[in-house]
């Protein structure tokens, strides 16, 4: 007996880890935002506001494919009006071929286009994924529509990622060609270059256009994207909650009564 | 239990109805007059709870398949559709996906109670054998429903567990690699793959349904087991089963149902993998594949052995051990209650499976760090692991015959009720 525990002590003694420099993932900052909670609701002024984001600097690489240009405007989401949904899905070129005459290319050569309706998804800033990784340096953008669910930490990570640049890496840390630093994506080389900075968009309602408030309202944009039926399953849960309790209440009664003389 | 019938049709249809097809005669013998013992605790409503989340899972599910598209490049994206597009249908999914969470929620406490109150014991053998075909029925369904949204670790998990019969290899030379093929419908899972995981994912269930019901079948013919273990020898140790269990029952199946309410309105998503919102890639393999919870003590035995075949043995004997309990135990005492050596030795295999469960969602490196010493989880599950088979094969038959047993009650009757039991008539 003895002689196993020793056995047992020594292989758990073998296997006593040195500290080394890590390069996994910084926890996410801790930020707050306004969907949180059993009663959070999106805030529309940062859905809008947040939507410009993406529209003047994400969509540049990322695409957005599970979202299309009706979401804009309904309940729950950014809060267009249904005119400025269309008006936005017109300023997006849509895939159109093939014509009439059975043409997927125009004189000079180009695929057919015309303006988006707002029956249309978003249309991806690449082709393919061949072309997204050959712009890109070889990485891919991924796609942002489900973004936010698809990552451990959620909103808090993205936050993290769109924030966590502009700083300097330890000296042991080598920071490879065409990679930037940045401590909260595991690895600590993205390959992202930093998406925003103070100023990177002019919103017009007068918010100030810091990187905090950019990055703090893209983020809600895309949980928004990931989750655009979030305002409806809170709204149900709660009637549903309340019914299951007044019920559970009944039934409760209903026990005790049955009961009463039975035990 | 299955005494003379009680029922007495009283109008002429179903006077007519009862000398052709006595349905009504079986619904009021099963489920209305039914003898059940007046004891049962809560422990005993996971029945009942099971019995709904079944429905829940084949209706939702029904619907699901309305709008699911079982094609490997469709897939994921019919599943976002349905999520976004569909009314009600991210209610549906989210029902769907942890109502399967809470369907083994309530499966492990249905088995535990067995467990403990030595449900499993002469007469009720088949009973708790048909409980572990109904076990081993849930856990293929499950693991077919977590590959249909084609996510990455459902691809990843779909891989890793099919591959799994590939360590037969190491008995017969390309006898794995040839199952795993035709199991697969191709060289790699693929669309093939997903297709006949649907169909299945799809006949399953009502394979289960029936199962279930040679199992509520088996039940009737002895009758419940109860907390004290004991016999019911007179009728006041019974109450008809409705209206006091159909009422009890549906007072803790509402308990039940608010928990998950909280879980579908409020954090769906918590007991999934985030991995899984990322369409499936043959090319990116996930850092950690991992289950979904309720597999992840069976998974941490699989990666606690460093050789493949036994690894895989040591799984599938574990669930197959499951069938041997009602032999292995040696105790005539039932109940846990009355076996002072036993109940350390279960509640410690309580703490075991969890154990297990929590080792299987770390990483396959992870330690626990006291210090100077760090403790390898891979450790933890191997001495887990081994519990888990000493738990049955040598603590349940050594236990019953040294144990000396706690004086058992001579009737459910007068320990319930006390000294009213004498003048107490039998409930109506």
């Amino acid at each position: 007996m003895r002689k196993t525990l020793l056995v047992l002590g020594l292989s758990l003694a073998a296997t006593v880890t040195f500290a080394q420099p890590s390069t996994d993932a910084l926890p996410p900052k801790h930020v707050s935002f306004s969907f949180e909670g059993p009663f959070g609701t999106y805030d529309r002024g940062a859905l809008q506001r947040g939507f410009q984001v993406y529209k003047e600097v994400c969509s540049a690489c990322h695409s957005l494919n599970h979202i299309a240009f009706h979401n804009l405007s309904e309940d729950g989401g950014p809060g267009f009006t249904d005119e400025q949904a269309k008006a936005i899905a017109a300023s997006y070129r849509v895939a159109a071929g093939p014509n009439d005459q059975g043409e997927t290319v125009d004189s000079s050569g180009r695929p057919l286009t015309r303006p988006g309706t707002i029956a249309d998804h978003f249309p991806p800033p690449f082709a393919n994924e061949q072309a997204a990784r050959t712009a890109n340096g070889g990485a891919l953008p991924p796609d942002l529509s489900l973004v936010v669910k698809a990552r451990a930490g959620g909103p808090q990570y993205v936050y993290s990622i769109v924030t966590g640049f502009h700083q300097k890496p330890p000296s042991w840390f080598k920071v490879l060609p065409n990679k930037y630093y940045n401590p909260y994506f595991a690895g600590w080389n993205i390959s992202m270059p930093p998406p925003l900075a103070d100023g990177s968009v002019k919103f017009s309602d007068g918010t100030p256009d810091n990187l905090d408030q950019e990055a703090h309202d893209v983020v809600t944009f895309l949980t928004w994207a990931s989750d655009p039926r979030m305002e409806e399953r809170k709204r149900l849960g709660l009637g549903v909650m309340a019914f299951l309790i007044v019920f559970s209440g009944l039934l409760f009664l209903s026990y005790r009564r049955i009961w009463r003389d039975a035990h | 239990m299955t005494g003379p019938s009680t029922y007495k049709p009283t109008t002429n249809f179903t006077r007519w109805l009862d000398s052709r097809l006595p349905i009504l005669r079986f619904a009021n013998d099963t489920m209305t007059t039914f003898p059940t013992p007046r004891n049962l605790n809560i422990w005993y409503t996971f029945g009942a709870i099971l019995t709904f989340f079944l429905a829940v899972q084949i209706v939702t599910g029904i619907v699901l398949a309305m709008h699911y598209v079982p094609n490997s490049d469709l897939a994921f994206d019919s599943v976002e559709d349905i999520m976004r597009d569909v009314n009600y249908g991210w209610l549906l999914r989210y029902m769907h996906a942890n109502g399967a969470s809470f369907f083994f929620i309530a499966v492990y406490f249905h088995i535990f109670r067995g467990l403990y109150y030595g449900s499993y014991k002469a007469p009720r053998e088949i009973l708790w054998i048909l409980g572990v075909i109904i076990f081993v029925l849930m856990i293929a369904t499950a693991f077919l429903g977590y590959v249909l949204p084609w996510g990455q670790m459902s691809f990843w998990a779909a891989t890793v567990i099919t591959n799994l019969f590939s360590s037969l290899d190491q008995v017969i030379p390309h006898l794995g690699t040839t199952i795993v093929t035709w199991l697969w419908g191709g060289f790699g899972v693929s669309n093939a793959t997903l297709n006949r995981f649907f169909s299945l994912h799809y006949l399953l269930p009502f394979v289960i349904l029936g199962v279930v019901a040679l199992h509520i079948w088996a039940l009737h013919v002895p009758g419940n087991n109860n907390p004290l273990g004991i016999e019911v020898k007179e009728p006041q140790d019974t109450v008809p089963f409705h209206p006091y269990y159909t009422v009890k029952d549906a007072f803790y199946l509402s308990l039940f149902i608010i928990v998950f309410a909280i879980i579908v309105f409020y954090a769906p998503d918590v007991l999934g993998n985030p991995d899984n919102y990322q369409q499936a890639n043959p090319l990116v393999t996930p850092p950690d594949i991992v289950p979904d919870w309720y597999l992840m003590p069976f998974y941490a035995m699989l990666r606690s052995v460093p050789q493949k075949l036994v690894g895989v043995l040591v799984l599938f004997g574990a669930i197959a051990t499951l069938l041997f309990v009602p032999w292995l135990d040696t105790s005539r005492v039932r109940s846990g209650n009355f076996r002072p050596l036993f109940r350390p030795f279960f509640f410690l295999f309580l703490i075991d499976c969890l154990l297990l469960g929590y080792c299987g969602s770390q990483s396959v490196d992870a330690a626990w760090n006291l210090g100077v010493f760090s403790i390898p989880l891979i450790w933890v599950a191997r001495l887990g692991t081994i519990y888990y088979y000493a738990y049955f094969w040598l603590v349940l038959p050594i236990v019953g015959l040294v144990e000396t047993p706690l004086p058992i009650p001579d009737s459910i009757a007068r320990s319930v009720l006390g000294p009213r039991a004498a003048g107490v008539a039998p409930a109506e």
